[in-house]
């Protein structure tokens, strides 16, 4: 039991933090989120620079061996800066697919130009009319000769519209579970539909008609990527928990700021008893929220999938819970100024409310770990 | 970072386990985990073994026969000797008087009452509440009036736990009226068999002897027993509410009662299958077991901060809202898995046949009175609301 960082882990964050405050205003992001790309290959570079990309890859693949806590340090930065560059979608999702996934000599090959910065990588998962269930992958691959071909669609993709290559589940007809191919975004039949979320971050709905793959687009075993695709799902609940952190965290202060500032019938607003009370229980909840943040983080790392899966399921209930109080009472608590587009306060709200329908909501988070629960019972 | 025991923190839980198990009145531990009122021998003869391993005092530094133990040993032994049906140690003496005593008190005062705090010869209740004052507890009128190198002491105190069983008193009380009126309260200690002391009981809605009045009619009090400076006891009041309000989050007890909890609704049948499969239920056991998760994190994460800023911060004000609507929401649940069984009332000390013959499960006997006596949770210690003031003034500077 430990809540100390290592001088790498407080390093790893001044240098985030100091990146934010210094490239990373809001009036930044603004002319970023403004640009017909929507993020800034620039910053990406930038966070490259970091080390970010390299962070989650596995010392053996080329990567710097990052922890699940080491990923919670970015991505509550992620959060407070709001950051739109890919990052979740386009490095932390695909560093854990390929790092459960893939074979030996594939991670490394896979992993070089990730954890680089260079090669975006997006996974294609979510289904039309799927919602949030892991592995009913209806998403068919056909075999053809020595590879396959491809056909169907696949929808909100976190960083679909930047990716090069696309990790794509899929299950081959007759197997019992889900395979994970890696098909390059140019290839031939491959349609993006890209878009800007309602958190201003860019996703994309793809087809696939007719894509043929080689045999080596596969990633590890036919048929056997549910595990892994359960893993990096749950390190992706694991950093949108982080991040929402941070984002709370930060709105919070904003919202306290403007109490002490903002005067009606004379006074500031925050003398009023309602207001302050209001105030504490969104505290309550970002300090909740950061417990579990932190509790979702270290499962990251147990090798028991069961244990990992329950501790993670908690933390994104919970937080998801959070997410919606804090966001909703920061907004009412500005008043009419807190529903403009203008103020960075709606955009923190969207971003909380978008990470609590991510990869599941407290709903669906609350009934798996239910389900633990009745499964021990 | 990690959350997990290391291999000398699980070496110290078996060690924990192993002791409480052969230590601790297995009659005792079964009126603990079925949640039937405890006498004072059960408390105290729980307290005794404690003292003679030398681990009463918890939280207590070594120079005052404290363990010395950190934060987390302090909460494994929090969780584990709940989990195996210790009783809880009152804190009155142990966790509230005692840090006021050791940071405020003479060498006097502490070589007389600490020790005997620790073999669990005195027993201590809290003189703070009265009629006219709860939640402005500042506004306190019980009177002490400087008569040569005594203390005249008139007035009411409220509230007091346990006063039924209590050697000392420790009280807020009036030495001045001049100026605010935080400035103008002494903190003193009170023997309880002093010429003049009243103790009635209040029952509550439970129907159950647990808090009592005690009176003061012209009680001396030598100056000697006042700790600290005349008219500065607020300062030690404030200190003193700190330290209750991070035991009052109560983690180890809850976790117990959701594991009693989980039993029940394994057990428990509706519509002719277990409750766990019933969806609702099994919702609502889910969110409070993960609230509580959340909650015991944090109070690890105050925990390991306050070790190096020694005295409890605002912050325990967060534990102690979060503490007590999970504990509320605890008895809530079981109650509601009770279902019919919660209607009888069933009197404490009738161990054996039940009133109704067919309320059989030992777990549901006292749900429903549990429930009824867990609203004090949020109002006592400072009610929820205050506590809320509290953070809005001393975290979020409003």
């Amino acid at each position: 039991m430990d809540f100390n960082l290592s001088d790498e882990q407080n390093a790893l964050k001044d240098s985030l933090a100091k990146f934010i405050d210094r490239d990373y205003t809001f009036d930044d992001r603004w002319k970023i989120i403004k640009t017909a790309e929507g993020w800034s290959r620039k910053h990406w570079n930038q966070l490259a620079e970091i080390g970010l990309m390299a962070l989650p890859v596995a010392e053996a693949d080329g990567g710097l061996g990052g922890t699940g806590v080491d990923t919670m340090l970015v991505m509550e930065e992620v959060g407070r800066g709001l950051i739109v560059e890919p990052y979740l979608g386009c490095v932390v999702v695909p560093a854990a697919l390929i790092k459960a996934a893939g074979s030996g000599s594939q991670r490394a090959a896979l992993s070089e130009g990730l954890a680089s910065g260079e090669t975006l990588y997006a996974f294609a998962h979510t289904e039309p009319g799927q919602r949030y269930e892991r592995n009913a992958v209806a998403f068919a691959a056909a075999a053809k000769g020595d590879g396959y071909v491809l056909n169907g669609k696949k929808v909100s993709v976190l960083g679909g519209d930047a990716a090069d290559q696309l990790l794509v589940s899929a299950t081959v007809s007759g197997d019992a579970g889900p395979s994970l191919f890696v098909v390059p975004a140019g290839a031939s039949g491959v349609k993006r539909f890209a878009y800007p979320m309602q958190d201003a971050q860019r996703g994309a709905d793809i087809e696939f008609a007719n894509v043929e793959v080689g045999a080596d687009a596969l990633v590890g075993e036919r048929g056997k990527a549910a595990a892994a695709i359960d893993y990096a799902l749950d390190v992706a609940c694991a950093a949108l928990c982080a991040e929402a952190v941070g984002a709370m965290a930060e709105l919070h202060k904003i919202t306290v700021e403007y109490l002490k500032t903002r005067k009606q019938f004379g006074r500031v607003i925050g003398m009023n008893q309602a207001l302050q009370h209001r105030a504490v229980d969104m505290l309550m909840h970002v300090e909740m929220s950061r417990s579990m943040a932190m509790e979702a983080a270290v499962a990251c790392d147990n090798p028991n999938a069961a244990a990992r899966a329950k501790a993670i399921s908690a933390a994104k209930t919970l937080i998801s819970q959070g997410c919606h109080f804090v966001g909703q009472n920061a907004v009412q608590l500005h008043g009419g100024i807190g529903v403009t587009h203008e103020l960075n306060t709606s955009h923190y709200f969207k971003r909380l409310t978008m990470i609590s329908v991510t990869f599941g909501d407290a709903d669906w988070h609350l009934g798996r770990y239910g389900d633990a629960l009745l499964a021990a019972a | 970072m990690d959350l997990n025991y290391s291999p000398e923190q699980q070496a110290f839980e078996k060690e924990v386990r192993e002791f409480t198990r052969a230590n601790l009145d297995p009659n005792v531990a079964r009126k603990v985990l079925e949640g039937s009122r405890l006498e004072r021998e059960d408390y105290l003869g729980w307290h005794r073994a404690l003292h003679k391993k030398g681990w009463v005092g918890v939280g207590w530094p070594k120079q005052f026969g404290g363990t010395g133990w950190n934060s987390t040993q302090q909460h494994i032994f929090d969780e584990v000797t709940a989990d195996e049906g210790a009783p809880q140690l009152i804190p009155f003496g142990l966790r509230m008087v005692s840090p006021v005593i050791m940071a405020f008190g003479n060498k006097e005062q502490q070589d007389y009452h600490l020790p005997k705090i620790l073999s669990g010869e005195n027993w201590w209740c809290q003189g703070y509440s009265e009629p006219g004052s709860g939640s402005d507890l500042a506004s306190l009128k019980c009177k002490a009036e400087r008569e040569g190198d005594f203390y005249i002491v008139n007035g009411q105190k409220t509230w007091t736990t346990l006063g039924q069983y209590a050697d000392w008193i420790f009280c807020l009380v009036r030495t001045s009226s001049e100026g605010r009126q935080q400035e103008g309260i002494s903190f003193l200690l009170i023997d309880m068999k002093t010429p003049g002391i009243t103790v009635r009981p209040i029952i509550m809605l439970d129907q159950e002897h647990e808090v009592n009045e005690v009176w003061f009619d012209n009680v001396k009090v030598p100056v000697s027993n006042r700790v600290g400076e005349e008219n500065k006891g607020w300062t030690y009041a404030k200190f003193l509410l700190g330290h209750e309000r991070t035991g009052i989050a109560g983690v180890g007890r809850c976790k117990r009662i959701v594991k009693r909890l989980q039993n029940v609704a394994k057990q428990a049948k509706s519509n002719g299958r277990p409750l766990i499969e019933d969806v609702r239920f099994r919702d609502k056991l889910a969110q409070v077991e993960i609230d509580l998760r959340a909650l015991e994190i944090t109070l690890l994460r105050v925990l390991a901060a306050e070790a190096e800023k020694r005295a409890p911060g605002p912050e325990a004000s967060l534990l102690k809202i979060k503490g007590s609507e999970i504990q509320q929401t605890l008895t809530e649940l079981t109650m509601m898995a009770a279902g019919p069984a919660a209607l009888p009332y069933v009197r404490e000390g009738e161990h054996g046949a039940p009133d109704v013959p067919w309320l059989s499960d030992e777990a549901f006997r006292f749900a429903s009175g549990h429930y009824f006596n867990f609203r004090k949770t949020t109002i006592y210690g400072g009610s929820n609301e205050i506590q809320r003031n509290i953070i809005t003034q001393m975290v979020l500077g409003l």
